[in-house]
């Protein structure tokens, strides 16, 4: 029966001890370090999303504009005839008309001068003529749009002076590193190339006598395989055609064979694999038109609207003449398939395994297969397109009615998730009251619970679509990225292309301006991506109810 | 044509509608509540009777005719004519009679194949006529057929919704079909590629090189099928993503379940699964455009070369996609993690940060491993970022800073431009295919199956 004993504190549990009060700091200040790292790690993936959209906003936003020359133009009677204006001479009167502005140009310079305006000037001319035809023999003036190059030297996109490479150049050589062919050989920068020593044109000798230089300029074209101009052959240095004869002359026995020759590259090359960039006066401009740019300038004729053109032109080949409409129509094309299959098809499939699916084996089966098909790559069920609708089925390459479909099963996991979801969120009250008055269970379905989650569906439905207007990767197996010069011929069973296989098309397109084209493509894309998502949010606020 | 026999069926269906309707009110003389099922149940039965076999008689006609027709053209071909010939040259021969019935001659057709042409012609035009035939008739026999039965005892909302029961089952088996066409396409193609190329040099060779001459004398590197490098490549690339994309995305879904004001939360949340929402195209096209050029640039300042396709751009992009999966599966597996083991930490003095260290993300890591694993899958699949960043030819290395190829990458390069299925270069892509098919559902069943796991424990 003894008084209760104080507790004494354990040695060390000191809380006021120096020992203690470092503790207490040490668990904080790992606290606040662990709330750092989170801080950290939101700003970096935020930084990162910043990043990525100001890179494409910064490259893109020059192609909303587009440089145009308001170019007056004399329609002289004597090379149009009224009577038949689609075959006038309609390069001769630009030619004229761009002679008036910039007169004093040599006849030899012309050709190269006229390559200020757009190679399609004298047809959009002849097309204005043909639809107006009383402009015959007047004056008219039209905006012209000028070409790539000097369009971004408008914009200061590129300068007066650049390197002793073009950028198409420094591509090809890009890809050559890519493909691995790059080499040191002999202390000098060389091209590793497979020659084939055609027996057809070499002989062996001695001496081996041959077209050494077109073997060379075969072996490396056989790598530029999508180039078709001579420029890349200056890749090689002069003596190419001697490093194969030495070889030949070596080993007579590789005639007929394919051999790994080493090319040194030529000297911009070589200055360029070692990191430096040679500069020289640039090479896309001649000094004549240099000079006849700066007047045209100075008249004052030039001036940057807005670029409808790259909303409702259809590709070209020049990155000034590009647009997207062909790519917009395709996606609508398709994304009008894919809906008109998936959302039903999703809805129907949703009800089913909801509201009237008994649980059994079967049904397992279905609802696991939809959740495996929401994770397949998509680049899967571009391979399933290729093999049944392609393969065994026999529809066509690159037509949209494919392409709707591939994606339409690739939304479908999404749109039978979402449904599904919505028609949970249907209090059960709703049924019950209805079934209770004597309704069928398909009438409680098709009369309260579906109308009640459409909504919700709706967005889903949205949001589904969304995903399938980015998808490339299928649409790319299918040929969904052909090129479509004029929007007029495209429907259901036509070749098309669609928004991101263009946007990827653009990209692997050597031309600097279709770089911007591209941005300015992704941004256009992500604006319809953005209008959908918003659509959808809006949708959800307005319809969502709460029970 | 199609567009308009369609149209025609649907409009059809539509009147009998209509028609059925005002024939089960006439059969009660306008007393509607003598009828066992309401008028519009009766037409709707109708409809369905006349619409949905001459429909899908249509859609089954379609994806048949074509290779009907083309069999009965190889048939109908002078005998001898295809001896000898593989199945490439076949096609071409095919492919040739359609071009040649379409109007595009180039040069001079044989007099085999033209004669085959006007055939194909007339068997087409047979063709189109014959299936609106049947389909008109299908329609008809099913209108009289169903319209018959109208009477004022018929229970038609019965028969209604057994058919639509029956309708939602078939969209429902929709979802086997596709599994079935994927495993089924991808075998087969693959298998036709095993028999061209041995599976052992496939699975444990070391050396890439598809590229097998097509024409001859073309100067190819020859044709090798070791997949061993794209396979390295891919868990490469995959890997440096999920070491950008892990750490980042983690530690967001600790400070947004953990810290951050619920404010702060709403904002910040939305604004990462915006990254998720961002199609991959974009991210390629951000890797070439901006990613890779800068990691040059700043290689070239320390004196480190790096590859302009290196598998560190590619990679640390793709890890950029990957950051809201990871984050958002974390933070679902954190927050149900069950108050009472955060309430327990808290009571016995932990700190925040103790409490998220020692208690919750223990107990949360089985999700947060199911979440890391569905993001793996997803790296691996995933197509365009590794097509327009990475690189093309295979190559072993583990190094970062040089250029690697993963499977999508070459199953797109093999498979562009190119239909033909007769060599091993397009029936390789397939091989691929089905090994990334077969990986990541591995993953994804692995994953699911353990999130599922974890989540009954608390439940």
């Amino acid at each position: 029966m003894s008084d209760a004993q104080p507790i004494e504190p354990a040695a060390g549990a000191e809380w006021n001890s120096d020992k203690a009060r470092r503790r207490v700091r040490r668990r904080y200040a790992a606290n606040r370090r662990l709330q750092a790292y989170g801080i950290i790690a939101i700003s970096i993936a935020v930084g990162l999303l910043g990043v990525l959209v100001a890179s494409i906003v910064v490259t893109g936003y020059p192609a909303f504009v587009q440089t145009k020359i308001d170019l007056p133009i004399y329609v002289d009677p004597a090379k149009v005839d009224a009577e038949d204006p689609a075959s006038g001479k309609y390069r001769s009167l630009v030619r004229e008309a761009l002679a008036k502005v910039v007169p004093g140009v040599p006849e030899n310079q012309q050709r190269s001068v006229g390559k200020i305006l757009t190679s399609d000037a004298s047809y959009i001319l002849r097309d204005y003529v043909v639809e107006h035809s009383d402009a015959i023999g007047k004056t008219i003036t039209l905006p012209l749009a000028l070409s790539d190059p000097f369009d971004q030297l408008y914009k200061g996109v590129i300068p007066k002076e650049l390197d002793a490479l073009s950028w198409v150049q420094v591509r090809w050589f890009e890809r050559m590193t890519n493909r691995g062919v790059v080499a040191e050989h002999d202390g000098r920068t060389s091209l590793k190339l497979d020659v084939y020593i055609d027996p057809a044109t070499v002989d062996a000798g001695p001496p081996p006598s041959g077209d050494f230089d077109g073997l060379a300029r075969n072996s490396l074209q056989a790598y530029l395989p999508k180039v078709h101009d001579t420029s890349q052959f200056d890749m090689l240095a002069n003596d190419a055609p001697a490093a194969i004869e030495k070889r030949v002359a070596a080993d007579p026995a590789i005639v007929g064979k394919t051999v790994q020759v080493f090319f040194s590259v030529s000297l911009p090359y070589a200055a360029l694999a070692k990191g430096e960039i040679p500069k020289i006066t640039n090479p896309r401009f001649t000094d004549a038109q240099l000079e006849a740019f700066e007047v045209i300038e100075q008249k004052g004729l030039l001036r940057t609207p807005f670029n409808w053109e790259l909303l409702f032109n259809a590709d070209s080949r020049f990155p000034e003449r590009a647009g997207l409409a062909g790519a917009i129509t395709g996606s609508f094309y398709a994304l009008l398939i894919c809906f008109m299959l998936s959302f039903p098809i999703g809805i129907a499939t949703a009800v089913y395994l909801e509201e009237f699916a008994p649980k059994n084996r079967f049904t397992d089966l279905i609802e696991v297969n939809i959740n495996n098909l929401a994770a397949v790559p998509s680049v899967v069920f571009g391979l399933l397109g290729l093999a049944v609708f392609l393969g065994f089925f026999g529809l066509p390459r690159s037509v949209p009615l494919v392409g709707g479909m591939v994606l339409s099963l690739m939304t479908l996991p999404t749109i039978i998730i979402t449904t599904r979801a919505a028609l949970k969120a249907v209090p059960p009250s709703i049924r019950e009251a209805a079934l209770g008055v004597g309704a069928s269970k398909h009438q409680v379905m098709m009369h309260h619970v579906l109308p009640l989650a459409l909504p919700g569906i709706m967005t889903g439905t949205i949001i589904g679509m969304a995903q399938a207007l980015g998808e490339t990767a299928p649409l790319l197996l299918i040929g969904m990225n052909a090129f479509i010069p004029s929007v007029e011929n495209m429907g259901l069973l036509e070749p098309a292309t669609s928004l991101p296989t263009q946007i990827f098309s653009w990209a692997d397109s050597p031309e600097r301006g279709f770089v911007s084209r591209t941005s300015a493509a992704i941004l256009v894309l992500l604006g319809f991506l953005l209008i959908m998502n918003v659509v959808a949010i809006a949708l959800r606020q307005m319809f969502q109810r709460k029970w | 044509m199609l567009g308009y026999v369609l149209l025609l069926l649907i409009g059809l269906a539509v009147v009998s509608y209509f028609f059925a309707r005002r024939r089960a009110i006439a059969a009660v003389q306008g007393k509607e509540h003598e009828l066992h099922s309401r008028p519009s149940y009766h037409g709707a039965y109708v409809a369905a009777w006349v619409g949905i076999p001459s429909v899908l008689l249509v859609l089954v006609w379609l994806l048949l005719q074509g290779p009907v027709i083309d069999s009965l053209l190889l048939w109908s071909l002078p005998i001898g004519t295809t001896d000898g010939m593989s199945d490439g040259q076949i096609d071409l021969l095919l492919s040739e009679i359609r071009s040649v019935a379409a109007g595009n001659i180039f040069g001079e057709p044989s007099p085999v194949v033209q004669e085959a042409a006007e055939r194909y012609q007339s068997w087409k035009f047979i063709a189109r006529w014959a299936m609106a035939g049947v389909a008109m008739s299908v329609a008809l026999v099913g209108l009289i057929l169903a319209s018959g039965r109208i009477s004022p005892e018929f229970r038609a909302r019965h028969g209604a919704e057994r058919i639509l029961s029956g309708l939602m089952i078939a969209c429902s088996l929709i979802a086997i079909l596709t599994t079935l066409g994927i495993v089924l396409s991808l075998l087969i193609e693959a298998l036709r590629f095993f028999d061209r190329v041995s599976p052992v040099e496939f699975f444990f060779g070391l050396n890439w090189e598809p590229q097998i001459p097509i024409r001859e004398g073309q100067v190819t590197a020859g044709g090798a099928f070791g997949a061993i490098p794209v396979f390295a490549g891919t868990l490469l690339i995959a890997l440096i993503a999920m070491a950008v994309a892990t750490p980042i995305g983690l530690y967001s879904a600790v400070y947004l379940t953990e810290y951050a004001h619920p404010k702060v939360r709403a904002v910040i949340k939305p604004v990462l699964e915006l990254l998720a929402g961002i199609p991959t195209v974009v991210y390629g096209f951000f890797a070439v455009l901006t990613v890779a050029p800068a990691l040059r640039q700043f290689g070239e300042t320390i004196g480190v070369p790096i590859a302009p396709n290196s598998a560190l751009a590619a990679g640390a992009v793709m890890g950029i996609m990957i950051i809201p999966f990871i984050s958002s599966l974390s933070d679902d597996a954190i927050a149900a993690v069950p108050r009472a083991m955060r309430d327990g930490s808290y009571a016995m003095g932990a700190t925040k940060g103790e409490t998220i260290t020692k208690v919750l993300l223990p107990a949360a890591l089985p999700g947060i491993m199911g979440g890391v694993l569905l993001a793996v899958s997803r790296a691996i699949g995933e197509t365009m970022i590794v097509v327009m960043a990475a690189g093309i030819i295979a190559s072993l290395t583990a190094n970062p800073l040089k250029p690697v190829t993963t499977v999508t990458v070459q199953i797109v390069t093999l498979l562009i431009g190119d239909s033909e299925f007769d060599n091993p270069k397009t029936l390789s892509a397939f091989a691929l295919g089905l090994v990334l098919f077969l990986v990541t559902l591995a993953l994804n069943v692995l994953a699911l199956h353990i999130v599922r796991k974890y989540r009954e424990q608390y439940e």
